[in-house]
């Protein structure tokens, strides 16, 4: 089990970014219909049951970044997020499907709870991400979003979570969104940069293709859907256009770059679907935590349940599993 | 089974079958099933085997039907007839209503059943063909309801022999009934020997609900039941399955007034332009060609891509084909299930060697094909020349070939370059560019960024040797109407052919001035031609002779339809422009109407001037419909436009009676050309000297050269040129029974679409009407999905 002990990111050689090529993007085709009738076929054409369902489950777990971002975090509530990450599947579980130790991919938080959050997990080896650059909406002065970076790498996050200045993309002002992701990535430094477009404000599956390959471009090591704070979140459709850029980028460069859907993902079935598409368009590599993330914080509690009907037979009740 | 850390490494599926017992249950309470006649299962007769072609186990023994079988399952669909078509339309809706519901209720095990006997994978037949065939009849329950509204004066066609394929038994079997009962008719229906499970399913469904017996019959059994079905005394005859068979029963009912519909074989082209969303693009070939193995008539089983994205396409079309999973049907995750039969197999097998001789390179999945059962591995063909086998002959297995094209005229050109014309598919972001192309191709159903997709509410069906008539929708409904044929009116024989000189037929006094001799030629291209044989025949009245025209002959005719082929304009003019041309040729038709009413009294027909007046009001009425008999916007799936546009056939035949000289000729040329077509006109045999005069109308009233031909001579010979030209696209034959039966069985070369009927009044309304329209046009489907 080395991929659930070895959380770092590890999606080496580390994407080193190009310089910008708008001629990778300008002129990309995405039909929207094509799209969305790809995404409501992928997750009917694959079906998982009994061991290979609890086994998929199991998975979505270790690519998770558990997450709490609310103007209401506290210390305390960071630490219990923390336990449950080092501990997120009740022991007769994990006994019942023959597992020993297992951890999600990570826990988010804002800068200010990274520090609680690296003390609560010392030892365990779970990676601390935090978003950063005056997130959600990034409308914040360049140089602050900068050191805001620098402050939460300082505090020890070794993922950081940037947010694009939407403006960028809706003007089509691509060296400018290329410049701002490139200076974020210089101030990650060693920590690994996911870059969130917030698609559910780039609206269309063009733009959405363009900002991922400009954030590839720029040097993210992963991109990311959604803040969690749009009106739209991940959604099929959308991950499938920005795992495509990914596939293109890939092919151009041969670098391999991590991707997380975030946001609006609350069930055991959406973390089966997210991984059939990861599977179906990018292959099994982009189903270990170094390449692949699902920012979620309700999802694990349902599919601690749904792993509690697969040992026991029965269906299982929230107030049995420990709340993060 | 391997454990949870197990598959954690190698992260795979892992099997998901779909569980069958309810449905092998049910096949082993039954085990040998009779017929369906009169509402109620007969006992089996001979038998033969019906088999899961995954696994090869029997599934069940179904009966031959015989003859007997055939004609007692035809008496009771007379028999139920009456009753059935009196009902009025809410009681038929009440009924189709119940048959949806039902097919619901059942629609796993439906389902089930389908994949069983016929192979496909589970996801296909639970997504797609149940709730497809669901929506068929919930969608004809409301035409039922609605019918004397939206079809005023229709009455069913009667009794309905329908013979379905294999490829979807039960979604076909829905696209026949459903429309049927709708409009008030029985059926007899004979369901695909491989695939007979769910049309004996549906029967008992008939019989859970109380169908009122004799409305629907099911008799089982293979080509021989079909040909029984066929030549039995039906009304009707729809049949989906191959060209080769469709050609047959075209020949077998010829001159027997049975309404037919034909849904044919496909070598659909997939064009896929430079600025396609590629990635949308080779999920559409896998939607397309390797849809149901690739058993579907309507399959993209040409692909075309411009070269400049060639390699590209190709490269991301291999890697998602290895992600296909073939297997076991009833297992969730299959992509590919079994082909249909044995032998369906043998005969893809010995096709794809046979091209791959020729120089094909054939590329497959890599993929781990079942020990046993009917699996193939996907593939696709490159190096496919156009001479290939490969190129025109249906493969109907999971293979396409690719073809590259430089420019979108190339693309047409090679899309068109077929005997068939079923559907197409066009890949373009640029809405220009992609409408051009689907008003260009050659295809009944025509799909813009996307592919094989169907709605109970647009019509589906092909253009040339696809077949003709459509299913679905409004356009489909008329195919299950029929509407009070006119009156019947004697045609005069026409006098033999008489190419001889005859002086004493002419009255001949010794006149001191000469009279200017008239010389009536042949109109061929738009100018005055004369007949390539050489001879002129006499044109008589009352036994004199009046003067002599053109004896046209099977050249004469070539050379009209080559003309009439290159008078492309004419198709793509605007409604408008031809509207202006017809009212110019209605007022150059009344600046002549002297001399075209002394020329019919000439002749000896009666109230010659009537004749003209109504012939010149014609040629307003067809100039008014030029721009206004237009198509539908239906309503079908969300954020679909579904165009369903009538469009010209291209080249038409048109027989004359021998009857009415100038109004037989412009009641049957003017709604033909009203609607884009260019037209080989027969005349009048007796008298075609009005029809000779008109070309000079047709002259001085900007009519391009070559959309009117006029070829006089022997009737039946010249149109059985026509129905033999494999380059006519339809054809107009009034006349006699003879005459007619001639007709449609030598129109079965190239299945062109004809129309005959008996001569009639043309003077009164039936000389005209939306009839005329309706038999001058094809219907396109085009689907354009939207959204950004």
């Amino acid at each position: 089990m080395s991929q659930m002990a070895d959380h770092a990111l590890s999606n080496t050689p580390r994407n080193a970014g190009v310089p910008l090529q708008t001629d990778w993007f300008e002129s990309v085709s995405v039909n929207t219909p094509a799209a969305q009738r790809r995404a409501a076929t992928l997750t009917a054409r694959r079906s998982l049951k009994k061991e290979w369902q609890a086994a998929w489950l199991v998975n979505a777990i270790r690519c998770m970044d558990l997450t709490t971002l609310s103007g209401d975090d506290t210390e305390d509530r960071v630490r219990r997020l923390c336990a449950k990450a080092a501990h997120p599947v009740a022991d007769h579980v994990m006994k019942a499907l023959g597992l020993d130790r297992l951890t999600t991919g990570a826990v988010c938080v804002y800068p200010t709870m990274v520090a609680a959050a690296v003390r609560a997990l010392e030892g365990t080896g779970i990676p601390v991400a935090s978003v950063a650059t005056g997130f959600p909406a990034g409308l914040m002065p360049l140089d602050l979003r900068l050191a805001e970076i620098r402050y939460a790498v300082d505090q020890g996050a070794s993922e950081i979570d940037i947010v694009i200045t939407r403006a960028h993309v809706l003007d089509g002002n691509w060296s400018a969104l290329y410049d701002e992701i490139a200076a974020m990535r210089e101030a990650c430094g060693p920590a690994h940069l996911k870059a969130i477009l917030a698609t559910g404000e780039l609206k269309t599956l063009r733009n959405v293709y363009k900002a991922s390959m400009v954030a590839c471009q720029a040097g993210a090591d992963f991109i990311k859907t959604s803040t969690g704070k749009e009106s739209v979140n991940a959604t099929l459709p959308v991950s499938l256009v920005m795992v495509r850029a990914l596939r293109d980028y890939g092919e151009w460069t041969g670098y391999r770059i991590g991707f997380k859907p975030a946001g609006g993902m609350k069930t055991a079935k959406d973390a089966l679907s997210w991984q059939i598409l990861m599977r179906e368009e990018m292959g099994p590599d982009w189903l270990r935590p170094d390449l692949f993330r699902l920012g979620a914080s309700s999802m694990l509690a349902d599919i601690e349940r749904q792993l509690e009907h697969h040992v026991t037979g029965r269906y299982s009740s929230g107030s049995r599993h420990a709340i993060a | 089974m391997p454990s949870v850390k197990e598959i954690l490494e190698t992260m795979e599926y892992g099997p998901a079958p779909e569980a069958a017992d309810q449905v092998m249950n049910w096949l082993k309470a039954r085990a040998r099933f009779g017929h369906y006649i009169d509402g109620a299962f007969t006992e089996p007769g001979e038998t033969f085997d019906t088999a899961n072609p995954a696994t090869g186990e029997v599934l069940a023994q179904v009966s031959q039907g015989s003859a007997a079988d055939i004609e007692r399952a035809v008496a009771a669909a007379r028999a139920a007839l009456p009753a059935w078509s009196r009902l009025p339309g809410h009681e038929r809706a009440k009924w189709l209503y119940a048959l949806a519901r039902h097919i619901q209720k059942r629609e796993r095990f439906l389902a089930v059943l389908e994949t069983l006997d016929n192979g496909k994978p589970i996801r296909e037949s639970r997504d797609i063909d149940v709730p497809l065939a669901a929506r068929h009849f919930y969608h004809h329950a409301g035409w039922a309801e609605i019918l004397e509204d939206e079809f005023p004066g229709a009455q069913p066609v009667g009794v309905c022999g329908q013979i379905i394929p294999w490829n979807f038994p039960l979604l076909m079997l829905a696209w026949k009934i459903a429309p049927a009962l709708a409009a008030g008719n029985t059926v007899v229906l004979k369901p695909a020997e491989f695939t007979p499970l769910t049309a004996l399913a549906f029967a008992e469904i008939c019989a859970e609900i109380g169908l009122p017996r004799g409305v629907v019959n099911i008799v089982t059994g293979d080509g021989a039941t079909g040909a029984a079905l066929v030549d039995a005394p039906v009304d009707k005859i729809a049949f989906t399955g191959s060209t080769e068979v469709g050609r047959a029963i075209r020949k077998a009912t010829a001159g027997r007034d049975v309404k037919l519909t034909l849904e044919l074989g496909g070598k659909s082209p997939f064009i896929v332009f430079a600025d396609a969303d590629l990635d949308a693009a080779v999920e559409g070939v896998v939607d397309s060609i390797w849809f149901n193995q690739g058993q579907v008539c309507c399959a993209g089983s040409r692909i075309l891509v411009a070269e400049s994205i060639a390699p590209v396409f190709q490269k991301r079309l291999a890697t998602r084909m290895a992600k296909l999973r073939v297997g076991d049907p009833l297992d969730k995750c299959t992509d590919i299930g079994a082909i249909v039969a044995p032998v369906q197999v043998q005969r893809i097998r010995r096709l794809i060697a046979e091209g791959e001789a020729q120089g094909a390179r054939l590329h497959t999945a890599p993929v781990q094909l079942p020990d046993r059962g009917c699996f193939l591995a996907p593939g696709y063909l490159t190096d496919v020349a156009p001479a290939n086998i490969l190129s025109d002959t249906e493969i109907f297995g999971p293979y396409a070939t690719v073809t590259t094209f430089r420019t979108p005229d190339e693309a047409v050109t090679l899309a068109n370059n077929s005997r068939y014309g079923l559907a197409a598919s066009i890949w373009s972001e640029n809405v220009n560019l992609a409408l051009d192309v689907a008003s260009r191709v050659k295809a009944g159903v025509v799909w813009v960024n996307s592919t094989n997709v169907f709605d109970a509410g647009a019509g589906f069906g092909g253009y040339r040797e696809s077949g003709f008539g459509r299913e679905g929708g409004r356009e489909g409904m008329r195919e299950y109407l029929s509407w009070p044929g006119p009156k019947t009116r004697p045609e005069a024989q026409p006098t033999p052919i008489d190419a001889a000189p005859h002086p004493a037929d002419k009255p001949a006094p010794i006149r001191a001035e000469a009279p200017i001799d008239r010389t009536a030629k042949l109109y061929i291209g738009g100018a005055q031609k004369r007949p390539d044989s050489g001879y002129s025949y006499a044109v008589l009245a009352k036994g004199k002779e009046i003067g002599l025209a053109g004896l046209g002959n099977r050249k004469d005719i070539r050379n009209a339809v080559e003309a009439a082929h290159k008078a492309t304009g004419w198709s793509k003019a605007t409604g408008h422009n031809r509207a202006q041309v017809l009212y110019y040729l209605a007022e150059n038709l009344a600046a002549r109407a002297e001399g075209f009413a002394e020329r019919l009294k000439e002749m000896g027909v009666s109230k010659p001037r009537e004749e003209v007046e109504t012939a010149i009001r014609r040629t307003f009425w067809y100039a008014a419909q030029a721009d206004k008999f237009d198509g539908a916007v239906h309503s079908t799936k969300s954020a679909h436009v579904t165009l369903a546009m009538p469009e010209p056939f291209g080249v038409m035949g048109v027989v004359c009676p021998n009857d009415a000289p100038l109004l037989g000729l412009i009641s049957m040329v003017l709604p033909a050309i009203a609607m884009g077509n260019r037209v080989v006109a027969v005349p009048a045999q007796s008298m075609p000297l009005a029809a000779t005069d008109f070309y000079q109308v047709l002259e001085t009233s900007d009519v391009p050269g070559g959309v009117v031909n006029i070829v006089t001579g022997a009737k039946d010979e010249l149109a059985r040129v026509l129905a033999q030209h494999d380059d006519v696209d339809a054809l107009w034959y009034c006349g006699d029974e003879a005459g007619r039966e001639m007709v449609e069985s030598e129109s079965a070369g190239n299945l062109k679409v004809t129309w005959t009927f008996p001569n009639r009044d043309w003077r009164g309304k039936d000389g005209q009407g939306r009839e005329f329209l309706h038999r001058a046009t094809q219907i396109k489907n085009i689907w354009v999905p939207y959204g950004e």
